[in-house]
């Protein structure tokens, strides 16, 4: 075999078991999406719920709430960041971690310090290089997160919201993850998680409610409307977290899934160039072996021609 | 044919029971509290312990709930538990275990975590 033909069977060899990982790895993926999708699914009706009591009790009563009531003049955010543990999913990571850059240069544009939580290796790793302060991180549940998961991210974060700006706490709790449209899209998105934008909930509300034809009714509130919300305030972070959670794997698994298909397509691109080459160049070899025997045989013949005469 | 609610008990990660009831009871901070068709719009926030629910063709389906809140609305009653257990699903000797464990290691949560998922199955 030519020296040529030989490095392109070896490319070819190489391109192949690629090709298998990354459709092994797509495969896995497309799998995990609809799992994960079930989990965002099945999480809804806690979410919706949550949300609901939490819009009734912030319209219906007056009481102020240290969670709901914006602070004058906000000195400093919280921003918690979704990424994911591994690589290979394409633009998933980067595209969050983006977002949270903007966002974090929009407040601080806005005069707020910000700090920094993350969640997934992917992110650590981007604030580690920088050597930029990560408040708090946590990975290695990002494939599949439990509600035990959300809660201990949560827990932190509500205490940094409990606690007073100026013995370290935050007026703001914002989140950046990525929210699953479908299949083909996911967003990196972010938003504020408390103080709650009333105007932006209850508007919602009334939207909802009045497609429903319904007002929210005057709950009586059992023991108070303040114990009720002091209890509700954090299960409705946690529960905002987990969602988050959950959408943010959703997405992970369709950006790899997606991410592993075009590797595929591309390794298939690249063993079809590849063994176009590598016939051509066998069919150079053969040309070049039957040019040589001809030109040696007629060498021959031209030799045994000469010596008989 | 009595008056009818509505239940939806959820937890966090799925939907735990759905149906018709004609009374539910469940233990909030500040005591029992029941619930019938037509009740005051309500919300509250539950203590962890058992949920009993009345069910329309007259059976009881009791629910383990660890922490949580309960709020009626429109004849719709609404559960949201963190965790929450059917007494159907509980496993009684690994509860009995647990709690025998949580007892020598003098871990009062998973205690009272233990002790109301007995009570769920045996009713007490």
């Amino acid at each position: 075999m030519g020296a040529q033909l030989r490095v392109y069977k070896r490319r070819i060899r190489a391109v192949t078991a690629t090709k298998k990982i990354t459709k092994a790895m797509e495969m896995i993926a497309a799998s995990r999406i609809v799992k994960a999708q079930r989990k965002v699914a099945a999480s809804m009706p806690y979410a919706t719920e949550l949300t609901r009591a939490v819009t009734a009790v912030a319209t219906g009563s007056n009481t102020k709430h240290a969670l709901t009531t914006e602070v004058e003049a906000p000195t400093r955010a919280a921003v918690l960041l979704i990424t994911s543990d591994r690589g290979l999913a394409g633009g998933y990571s980067s595209n969050a971690i983006k977002q949270a850059e903007r966002l974090t240069e929009r407040l601080r544009a806005e005069g707020k310090d910000v700090d920094a939580y993350i969640v997934g290796r992917k992110g650590v790793a981007y604030y580690g290089f920088r050597e930029r302060k990560i408040a708090d991180s946590w990975t290695g549940f990002t494939d599949s997160p439990a509600y035990a998961d959300a809660k201990r991210v949560a827990a932190p974060l509500i205490e940094a919201i409990q606690t007073e700006t100026a013995e370290g706490g935050v007026d703001e709790l914002h989140i950046v993850y990525t929210e699953f449209v479908s299949m083909m899209t996911q967003n990196a998105v972010d938003g504020r998680m408390l103080p709650l934008s009333l105007a932006e909930t209850s508007a919602g509300a009334q939207d909802e409610d009045r497609a429903k034809g319904e007002i929210l009714p005057l709950f009586e509130f059992e023991p108070s409307a303040e114990d009720v919300l002091d209890a509700l305030l954090p299960r409705y972070v946690e529960s905002r977290i987990y969602n988050a959670l959950l959408q943010s794997a959703a997405s992970e698994h369709a950006a790899r899934r997606r991410a592993m298909k075009s590797a595929t397509d591309n390794a298939g691109d690249l063993i079809k160039s590849l063994s176009r080459l590598a016939n051509a160049a066998r069919q150079a070899e053969i040309t070049q072996e039957i040019s040589e025997i001809v030109g040696g045989a007629s060498a021959m013949a031209d030799a045994t021609a000469g010596s008989d005469k | 044919m009595a008056a009818e609610l509505h239940v939806e008990l959820v937890a966090a990660d799925r939907n735990v029971w759905s149906g018709e009831a004609t009374l539910v009871v469940a233990r909030t901070t500040s005591g029992d509290i029941g619930v019938m068709p037509g009740h005051q719009p309500l919300l509250g926030v539950l203590e962890s312990g058992p949920v009993t629910i009345r069910t329309s063709d007259g059976n009881t389906v009791v629910v383990a709930v660890h922490g949580g809140f309960i709020s009626f609305a429109d004849n719709k009653l609404s559960l949201l538990a963190e965790i929450a257990e059917l007494a159907d699903e509980i496993d009684v000797q690994r509860a009995e275990r647990a709690l025998e464990r949580a007892k020598a290691e003098a871990d009062a949560a998973a205690e009272r975590r233990a002790d109301v998922r007995l009570r769920a199955v045996t009713g007490h």
